[in-house]
């Protein structure tokens, strides 16, 4: 049979969910996927012997709850567990770290700054209101602010509602937290250039900004907006990796009864009298569907799988100019045995947090600098986590597997290709700065992967090696992500719409633009919902 | 910056010796990084220790910070509500400071050690907000929560333990006033501060000294019911006089995250600690805003029938056919000394003036199974507890 | 002495000047004292050399708000109008742009940037209307600030879908993206770029610049002009509008505090001692010194001595001027080109990397420059035949490593003028005397806290409802009787008298309602 009432395009975890959530509805589902295995970017890859590395995305925090329980994602083999910490040497040699008990992360915070230490709870207060704020419209779709239909208007006011029960003030402080950067926002609670380094990763993770660019103190809530169990900021491990996450949204598609096909490159999105009518597959294949759901990013679907004439030529500029810039490369590494950090005492539990290597605001801003000029930062910020520690799958016992994200790496060099000498090179610099802190740690190496974002590019699909499928920019958020005018999964030919993290809310292992494409697609066929709502916040 | 590592778990107080042996049932808990006895015997007898003899509970965990510097009474009265010009060299004064929004950080002590020098002790924890206050400002702020060891001497033998111990002209010594002793060559300060509602000291000394003060409190207090206590018996005396605690009856407001959720001192019955006609202080516009329109929220303490306790209860305004709550209780206890059954809670304006009844919704559980109750309540507005020899100066041998 | 007036203004800045004159206009009785010797603030002319004079800070007048003329009745004489603005490139083959037109690109790019021109005026346009009034509060139920936000709810609605979008998308944007997005030429890339950032701590990369060109061209559409004698004549001419209205303007008397009694303010004291005593004082100084150093912190509340604290307010733009001996000769230039602006910003990368060291404390290595001659135009400002070269150059952070000592100066003019000199060889050998004012001496010399030109970043989360701080963006100060009327209030810095306007406006509304 290659007819279906839809096709979802691109078996990543945000794909499958719409997949899912339409299979459910009764449809006849088919999900494409030019890889022999499934899973996009949230995957766990069998590269070298007996070790599994979460070779794209390495942790889970944002996927929604709402969406884990809605699918059984247990009953697939879901497990996430989470963990907690981290540390940042310092080029003296000490390490500033954070720990699960929150008293001996105050003491620690108050060994370099009592003030820093009480100024905590006013900076995880204020976040976390700003959390609050955004949490609540991840499953929703964006209001249009152009348009007068009901549904937008009522959105409208529902967020305008949420926004003024905040009081006068803390509308104030919103308007400041969402246009500033995460270097100034730290600035107004902390003095200790290392506790501002620790905390800003989170505000350029993925992006091709800097520290000090304005906006990137949203960033920061975009790390911190998911939860495990209730626990808002916190991260967890997805037992077996992160292909434990596509497994189980791809056990719950199939469990209603939906058609997975792995190495089915779509060629083409296939328009009919402005309308879709299938795809055209790499082999040749037609599969025919009168809905066509997207899960590649933006510039890959209508750049790459379409006709430029079959689509407005403002809306085709747009894409084009959509900005999705590879700004971050990923090492796997298997190891013989754990590093040792001499920094760390034996034993501490700093060891299963989150590991990081730059220990000052300058070093973080220059890091950026040198992606702006096209190469990959000579001082990189580095986030490193031993999964292994905590998930006893994914390595012989003893053995451990490292996944080290690494920002900021072009997606080209000076404007051209990755040369092999390059990429090598660029996978040494981490290594390098890693082993600084570890001397046993080169030798406990077994085996690199070192994936730049053209690898990914090339090997996943996402443009640029984007792990966000778009820049977090004010200007690709909410009504604006990823097209204004196009931010409701539409797109713009009847029949076809996006699901990936190109569109609202974005990026992250969230699966919420994926239900809420499923929302969207399922009311234009009058079909029953099947996407949960909102658990909400009280 | 100190060195690294930090220390893992909990701390130990100079004390943990004294309170680890005298312990019997091994049931602690954590406060500010310490650990802290729930209870060390039996609460209920701990309980009347501070009623009926002398109780001695650890309060080194108290968060404490000297404030010093030309300006530094300029900087304690733009910090809290009240006229701190009126708290001489040698005096206390229960204080409340607010954010510009009038709402409540918190409460505690504001110690006139010497001249232009302070030390505040509170609850929770301030350095950066203390700082904050402190910009523009000629005044030095030290925290010395680990420099000082203290210990809350509580009961109506108490001042007879401390005369015992030869603490001489301790007589002398009104309430909320301190003054100094030597001891084993170190300066002991005593403060006739507590948190029990009752006649008590508060003793301060440097951690080195804290063993040896410990012994000599209770061999001078052997014939006098001396007893260590936990945190269960210090909280049902805490309600019994009608105080408040952060997290109870207000949560601290920089700490809040929903709109609405923090106090003003005019909600808490702090009205008394603001002072509109001294110099700025931090929330002064706000509270005389407050003042002319009237206070969404007001602090009861309630006298309520029968002996069920009304933990976490909704309070209405009906006993019967209500549209919703106007309140909640924040702390509840069976008041052992009073024989009434005692709460405080937080109800709507213009619900719950003195004199007025409410209801409290209680839920109780007996052997497995639940009971609700509408319990009529009456506001009172002095303290349950208040006993003469809490002012007496001097305070009668009992 | 214990004079009573009904508003002191503290600083006869342009801005100083505006409200004091609309104040008493009004029928106020007004005191103005000012610290240096002539008013003006930093919109004065300057005698850096024995005969050679140049506009100490602001060179080029292109915000001054229409309603502030026309109400002041203002005509100040100008040297040039409709200035164009010559981009260098290093084959000669400069770029001209003349207010819409560029001249010496591609077809292709002369249509982009007339496009681009007409949406950013359209936008600019849009933004002006809300620069000339006080931004409203959120969330109050005035019925003046709700009308205010439903007419600029409707405002951006009447652009239109498409033009709303546009504008809701590139509001937060970066100038980078939109310039790489329409311009194949990098010089055009790099002039709008260096607009966009002109006078901030920005880079064309950051986000928010698309704001900072838009704020640039809601004065006078972007036309750029400069005035005869400098930019001291538009503030002398403010001040004798001041003046004539009955505002009692005194100059060289330095204000050493406000007071405060009883919560309130109730007059200045002068470094002399003297006393003036008004329950209405208008600082036109930074929202720093005001509170900092001349009502003191404890007279406020914590929570805002904190804002305060933390606004962000160091300056990045230094000013070099120079005594020449005759007029430079830059390849590819005609003499009469020696009347308009001429900048030096490669593209948008140089520009960028011209921001780079800025961040960690360093400045630029390869600067970004806008320099002007204005005696080419205007005689009375250098000796017959002689001419002055006014410059803004960019980056030089206030908060230089090491600080401004002679040697960093020297380095640092050193390496503009060999910028200059890759396009003008003989600069170098012209200059008979120079003076170079960085953000330190514009701090020491008009009383700027850390020498922004905008008293105070201009960026989203200092911008409209939240400038200079949250809970204080109406003028009026959380201190009963103090208000601001400086740069640093809403709307921003700029030889534009909208914040002083403003500021009067509000304080005489404010005295109706009560």
């Amino acid at each position: 049979m290659n007819n279906y009432d839809a096709i979802v395009v691109g078996a990543g975890h945000n794909g499958l969910t719409t997949a899912a959530f339409l299979a459910k509805a009764g449809l006849s589902v088919v999900c494409v996927e030019k890889n022999d295995y499934i899973g996009g970017a949230a995957v766990s890859r069998n590269l070298y012997k007996d070790w599994m590395y979460s070779n794209c995305s390495y942790v889970c925090s944002l996927l929604r709850p709402e969406i884990f329980r809605e699918l059984e994602l247990h009953r697939h083999g879901l497990q996430v567990t989470p963990y907690g910490g981290s540390v940042t040497f310092m080029e003296n040699g000490d390490y500033f770290g954070r720990y699960d008990d929150a008293e001996v992360s105050y003491r620690e915070m108050a060994r370099f700054s009592r003030r820093d230490a009480d100024a905590q709870k006013r900076y995880s207060a204020d976040t976390m209101r700003q959390c609050r704020f955004i949490r609540d419209f991840l499953l929703s779709t964006a209001p249009d602010p152009t348009s007068f239909k009901p549904s937008d208007i009522r959105e409208f006011v529902r967020i305008g509602k949420k926004f003024l029960d905040m009081g006068e003030d803390r509308m104030y402080e919103t308007i400041r937290f969402w246009t500033m950067s995460v270097a100034e926002y730290l600035d107004e609670y902390f003095e200790t250039d290392v506790i501002k380094a620790a905390k800003s990763g989170s505000g350029i993770i993925g992006t091709a900004l800097g520290i000090h660019s304005p906006g990137t103190a949203y960033v920061l809530l975009h790390h911190y907006m998911g939860d495990v169990d209730g626990n808002v900021g916190s991260w967890g491990f997805a037992r077996g990796g992160m292909g434990s996450v596509s497994k189980a949204i791809a056990g719950a598609f199939q469990a209603a009864g939906g058609e997975l096909r792995t190495e089915a490159g779509v060629s083409k999105i296939i328009v009919k009298d402005g309308k879709v009518s299938g795809v055209a597959l790499e082999n040749g294949e037609e599969i025919t569907a009168p809905v066509v759901v997207s899960a590649m990013d933006v510039k890959r679907t209508f750049l790459k799988c379409m006709d430029k004439s079959d689509l407005p030529e403002k809306f085709h500029r747009r894409v084009e100019n959509f900005k999705i810039r590879g700004s971050s490369g990923k090492l796997n590494i298997a190891l013989d045995g754990m590093p040792e950090f001499p920094a760390l005492p034996k034993g501490s539990s700093l060891y299963h947090s989150d590991m990081h290597f730059i220990d000052s605001m300058e070093r973080m801003e220059r890091a950026y600098d040198d992606w702006k000029d096209g190469r990959w930062s000579k001082d990189p910020y580095v986030d490193m986590v031993i999964p292994t520690l905590n998930d006893p799958t994914m390595a012989p016992p003893g053995k451990h597997f490292m996944s080290c994200f690494v920002q900021y790496c072009p997606h080209q060099v000076e404007g051209r290709r990755w040369t092999p000498e390059e990429k090598e090179a660029f996978g040494k610099t981490v290594i390098d700065q890693i082993g600084n802190y570890s001397p046993n740690f080169k030798d406990l190496i077994l085996h690199v992967e070192v994936r730049t974002p053209q690898d990914i590019e090339e090997e996943i699909g996402i443009t640029e090696g984007n792990i966000f499928h778009g820049e977090l920019t004010m200007d690709q958020l909410l009504f604006n992500r990823p097209i204004p005018g196009y931010a409701q999964y539409r797109g713009p030919v009847g029949g076809l719409y996006m699901c990936g993290s190109s569109t609202h809310p974005g990026g992250g292992v969230m699966a919420a633009p994926g239900a809420n494409a499923a929302r969207e697609i399922l009311a234009d066929l009058r079909r029953r919902n099947t996407v949960p709502e909102n658990f909400g916040d009280d | 910056m100190k060195p690294g590592p930090v220390h893992q778990g909990r701390l130990k107080s100079p004390f943990y010796s004294r309170l680890s042996s005298l312990d019997t049932v091994n049931e602690w808990h954590q406060w500010k990084g310490y650990s802290s006895a729930n209870l060390l015997f039996c609460s209920d007898v701990e309980y009347f220790a501070i009623r009926n003899a002398t109780a001695v509970f650890d309060i080194t965990p108290m968060t404490k910070y000297r404030i010093s510097g030309p300006d530094s009474l300029a900087y304690v009265n733009r910090l809290v509500t009240r006229d701190m010009e009126k708290i001489r060299p040698g005096r206390v004064a229960y204080a409340v400071w607010c954010d510009d929004h009038g709402q409540v950080i918190d409460d505690g002590t504001i110690f006139h050690l010497r001249d232009g020098e302070y030390r505040l002790c509170s609850q929770e924890r301030h350095f950066a907000w203390l700082n904050d206050c402190a910009i523009g400002m000629d005044v030095e702020i030290r925290h010395e929560t680990e420099e000082v060891a203290a210990l809350a001497v509580q009961g109506p033998t108490s001042f007879s333990v401390l005369r015992n111990m030869g603490l001489e002209g301790i007589e002398t010594l009104k309430p909320f006033g301190l003054t100094y002793f030597d001891f084993h060559g170190s300066e002991l300060m005593v403060s006739r501060t507590g948190f029990t509602g009752d006649l008590g000291y508060e003793l301060w000394i440097e951690p080195d000294k804290a063993e040896a003060l410990w012994d000599a409190l209770f061999a001078a207090g052997e014939l006098h019911g001396i007893r260590a206590i936990g945190t269960e018996a210090l909280e049902m005396s805490r309600i019994e006089a009608g105080f408040l605690a952060a997290y109870h009856e207000f949560l601290p407001a920089d700490e809040t995250v929903r709109t609405g959720r923090s106090r003003s001192p005019l909600e808490l019955g702090l009205e008394w600690l603001v002072d509109f006609k001294k110099p700025n202080f931090n929330g002064r516009r706000a509270l005389a805003e407050e003042k002319r329109r009237g206070s969404t929220w007001r602090l009861v303490k309630l006298d309520i029938e029968g002996n069920k306790p009304a933990h976490n209860s909704y309070v209405f305004a009906r006993e019967k056919n209500n549209k919703g709550n106007i309140g909640f209780i924040t702390s509840a206890i069976w008041s052992p000394v009073c024989k009434q059954n005692i709460a405080l809670g937080s109800v709507r304006m213009p619900h719950g003036a003195p004199g007025t009844h409410v209801w409290v919704e209680i839920y109780y559980q007996r052997e497995m199974h639940w009971s609700r109750k509408m319990a009529k309540a009456t506001v009172v507005d002095k303290p349950f507890w208040f006993p003469a020899r809490r002012g007496a100066t001097p305070p009668g041998p009992y | 002495m214990t004079d009573f007036y009904d508003a002191i203004v503290v600083g006869a800045g342009h801005n100083g000047l505006v409200c004091s004159a609309i104040l008493a206009k009004a029928g106020k009785n007004v005191l103005v004292l000012e610290a240096n010797q002539q008013v003006g603030g930093a919109a004065v002319t300057r005698e850096f050399a024995e005969g050679y004079s140049v506009s100490a800070c602001a060179h080029l007048l292109y915000q001054l708000q229409p309603e502030v003329r026309r109400e002041l009745g203002l005509s100040p004489q100008m040297a040039t109008e409709h200035m164009s603005t010559i981009v260098l490139a290093a084959d000669g083959k400069h770029l001209r742009l003349h207010g819409d037109k560029a001249q010496g690109v591609s077809e292709e790019d002369a249509a982009q940037y007339r496009d681009f021109r007409k949406r950013m005026k359209r936008f600019a346009k849009l933004l002006r209307k809300y620069l000339n009034r006080p931004p409203p509060r959120l969330g109050t139920k005035d019925w003046q600030d709700l009308g205010t936000l439903a007419q600029l709810g409707l405002d951006v609605r009447m652009l239109g879908k498409e033009e709303m979008r546009e504008f809701l998308r590139l509001i937060g944007m970066n100038i980078f993206d939109e310039v790489t997005e329409r311009f194949a030429s990098p010089l055009l890339r790099g002039a709008v770029s260096l607009d966009a950032v002109l006078g901030t701590h920005l880079g064309p990369r950051s986000p928010n610049t698309i704001m900072t060109y838009l704020y640039r061209l809601a004065g006078d559409n972007g036309r750029l002009a400069v005035p005869r004698r400098g930019m001291g004549s538009v503030t002398e001419l403010l001040g004798h509008a001041a003046r004539s209205a009955g505002a009692d303007i005194r100059t060289a008397t330095p204000v050493r505090r406000i007071i405060v009694e009883n919560g309130r303010v109730t007059g200045v004291e002068t470094a002399r001692g003297e006393r003036f005593n008004s329950y209405t004082v208008i600082s036109n100084a930074d929202p720093k010194r005001t509170i900092n150093q001349l009502v003191g912190t404890q007279h406020v509340e914590t929570g805002f001595a904190r804002r305060i604290h933390h606004l962000r307010a160091s300056g990045n733009a230094a000013k070099l001027h120079l005594a020449l001996d005759g007029l430079p000769s830059f390849a590819g230039l005609d003499k009469k080109d020696m009347g308009e602006r001429i900048v030096i910003a490669g593209d948008e990368h140089y520009v960028e990397r011209a921001f780079n060291p800025a961040k960690y404390g360093e400045y630029s290595a390869a600067p970004v420059v806008e320099m002007t001659f204005p005696s080419f135009r205007d005689e009375t400002l250098a000796p017959t035949g002689k001419h002055v070269m006014s410059a803004v150059v960019q980056y030089a952070p206030h908060g230089l490593k090491g600080g401004w000592d002679d040697d960093a100066k020297t380095e640092f003019e050193n390496v503009v003028i060999d910028t200059i000199a890759r396009y003008a060889p003989d600069i170098a050998g012209r200059v008979t005397a120079s003076e170079l004012l960085t953000p330190a001496d514009i701090e020491r010399e008009f009383h700027i806290t850390g020498g922004h030109w905008h008293h105070a970043e201009l960026t989203l989360d200092q911008f409209l409802f939240v400038r200079p701080v949250a809970g204080a963006a109406q003028y009026a100060m959380p201190l009963d009787g103090l208000y601001l009327c400086g740069a640093g209030a809403h709307p921003g810095g700029g030889v534009s008298g909208a914040a002083g306007r403003n500021a009067a406006r509000s304080i005489l509304k404010r005295e109706k309602a009560a």
